[in-house]
């Protein structure tokens, strides 16, 4: 018996050599570059021409540098072009997942359309700025089909306004991502108790009162993760934006995103800059990284009482919920 | 009355999925149709027939001398199916770790992770190239492949998966037949762990094959970039100067394989996207 005990210790050991790999590569290829790029953001460290100056330590120079230079702007136009595709994306998506999980509707071709509206997440986003570019040039095809039907005489010039550029991007971010949220979504719908739904339609309530009274409320949490979950994934911005502008921005820079800059930073080798914005970044995610983490962890096997507790609270809203209606 | 409205509602719901899908395929559809048609034809305006010049336009791409497409067709199946087995086993064996042992640092290790699960890769370029650089791996495939050894989120599937499908039991019961620790991670559990394997490679595979950012700060060579590069070297040179045809066939190569592997697999694929996502 004794011997078993202590063979059981030796195994617990084992978990240190699967774990091992992902350690290690971690380390190597993140930890490692995090601190460097820290370390690269106090120092004044970049090329001009042939020439490499630094790398001389300059506290936090870069810092404050990178704040005059527009900074601001692209963060804003990040976020811009990040909402401007994520209120259509939420608004549709959540329509959808209601009215494919309502079972009085029985929607004919559910899962074709399904397969269809995810399609487009699947597609390489280098390639489908490539094809928006082309399709929506001065002399591409959907000018020439505005034309031939006579809608207009002169070709649009899309790519050459702010809201042009900045909506075509919004619309490829919107066909990327709705269908992945419309199935997370519904997903979610699946997991509420359908007596909740029955009980509401027995006491007559209307397909808006469902929606806004026990369907919206029920999925809070997860509404609340796609939207941190896509904040982070709009803070990631460049392939749609930097193909199609060809890494400028145009026009005016009007829809140059933080990474777009980060890469100037990088191609161009300016080290401290890049450290300094990279830093930045760092900050913005980990605080949303936070969230989403909490957001997890309240539900792994790990944390048993929190896990109760959020279903003790989650009990309590149903019956507040059902309260609710019956008032 | 009732199902009068109900009906309304149906029609209305029809019209606006008929809309979206429409929306999702119309841009593919004039991309197959252009993809058929020559360079002169393209300049004449819109047409939403096909023309007879496909087989023309990818010989075209294929053999064009200054856009090496069948170089980067291959890389970015090398990069792709390397990154999907690596980061699939690995994240397979760290998840068994931190799901079979207790160790001292078991919760520590489990947290870390899911606390870096969504952290952005861009943050750490800089250092990431720096790195690179100095290890002499500039410019090869390597650095695209090796990183995804640590996949927080492939992990995370994976341990959700063998909370559901892996029971305690039986690890148990291969050690009292002798079997050594290894031995029955890759002859025991991986082959349970099959269909979540087979849903995380294939969303690594996508991701890696439409990974642009980092690929192109490590990527110089021509013969050596991977598909995404080449296809941003289009959009980059005098595009007035292109053959059109030829420019339309490139983003087919690029895009087509994936939705047909898709639609052949789109069931699997479409059940696999919440498998992972928060449990509610």
């Amino acid at each position: 018996m004794k011997k078993k005990t202590k063979k059981a210790k030796n195994y617990s050991n084992y978990g240190y050599l699967f774990i091992a790999p992902f350690f290690i590569s971690f380390v190597i290829f993140s930890l490692i570059p995090l601190v460097d790029t820290i370390k690269n953001s106090f120092y004044e460290y970049y090329t001009s021409g042939l020439k490499v100056v630094g790398p001389n330590f300059i506290d936090l120079q870069n810092y404050s540098q990178i704040l005059k230079a527009d900074l601001l702007k692209y963060t804003g136009n990040t976020f811009v072009l990040w909402i401007a595709g994520f209120i259509p994306q939420i608004v549709i998506a959540l329509i959808l997942a209601a009215w494919f999980t309502d079972q009085h509707m029985k929607l004919r071709g559910r899962k074709v359309y399904e397969v269809i509206i995810y399609m487009p997440n699947l597609i390489m986003a280098s390639a489908f700025a490539m094809l928006f570019f082309t399709l929506f040039s001065n002399s591409g095809p959907v000018n020439s089909l505005l034309q031939q039907l006579h809608i207009t005489k002169e070709p649009i010039r899309f790519l050459a306004s702010v809201s042009g550029t900045r909506g075509l991007i919004a619309l490829m971010n919107f066909l990327m991502w709705f269908g992945n949220t419309t199935i997370m979504l519904m997903s979610a719908i699946n997991g509420v108790n359908p007596e909740l739904f029955e009980a509401a339609n027995l006491d007559g309530c209307t397909h808006t009162q469902i929606f806004f009274r026990i369907t919206l409320p029920m999925i809070r949490p997860i509404l609340t993760y796609t939207l941190i979950t896509s904040l982070i994934g709009g803070i990631q911005m460049f392939d749609v934006p930097q193909i199609l502008t060809n890494g400028n921005g145009s026009p005016d820079r009007s829809s140059m995103t933080l990474i777009m800059l980060l890469n100037n930073y990088l191609k161009t080798k300016n080290y401290g800059m890049a450290g300094a914005l990279s830093v930045y970044l760092f900050i913005i995610s980990g605080i949303l990284c936070f969230i989403v983490y909490r957001f997890i962890n309240t539900d792994s096997s790990d944390n048993e009482a929190k896990a109760k507790a959020k279903r003790e609270k989650r009990q309590k809203k149903i019956a507040t919920v059902e309260g609710g209606i019956t008032v | 009355m009732k199902s009068h409205s109900e009906r309304t509602r149906v029609v209305i719901a029809q019209i606006v999925l008929v809309i979206l899908s429409f929306m999702c395929m119309f841009f593919f559809y004039i991309l197959i149709i252009n993809s058929t048609r020559s360079h002169v034809e393209l300049q004449k305006g819109f047409s939403f027939l096909p023309s007879t010049h496909f087989a023309k336009n990818l010989t075209n791409v294929l053999n064009d001398g200054t856009l090496p497409v069948v170089n980067g067709i291959i890389n970015s199946l090398i990069v792709a199916a390397c990154s999907a087995a690596l980061s699939t086993y690995f994240s397979a064996m760290t998840a068994f770790g931190l799901y079979v042992y207790d160790f001292k640092l078991r919760k520590a290790a489990f947290t870390f992770i899911m606390a870096i699960m969504v952290m952005p890769t861009q943050v750490t370029a800089l250092g990431f190239l720096r790195l690179i650089t100095n290890m002499g791996m500039y410019d090869t495939v390597l650095p695209l492949i090796i990183p995804s050894i640590a996949s927080p989120a492939v992990f995370y599937f994976m341990y959700s998966y063998m909370e559901s499908s892996l029971p305690a039991a039986l690890v148990e019961a291969a050690r009292i037949d002798g079997a050594s620790e290894f031995r029955i991670f890759n002859q025991i559990v991986i082959p349970i762990m099959k269909p979540a394997i087979a849903v995380q490679a294939i969303f690594t595979f996508v991701g890696s094959w439409n990974n642009y950012f980092i690929p192109a700060l490590v990527l110089q060579t021509k013969k050596k970039m991977t598909l995404p590069i080449l296809i941003a070297t289009l959009r980059g040179a005098d595009y007035m100067n292109f053959d059109m045809g030829k420019i339309y066939m490139m983003i087919m190569v690029a895009i087509v394989p994936i939705i047909i592997v898709y639609l052949f697999l789109s069931r699997f694929i479409i059940a696999g996207i919440t498998l992972g996502g928060v449990k509610e």
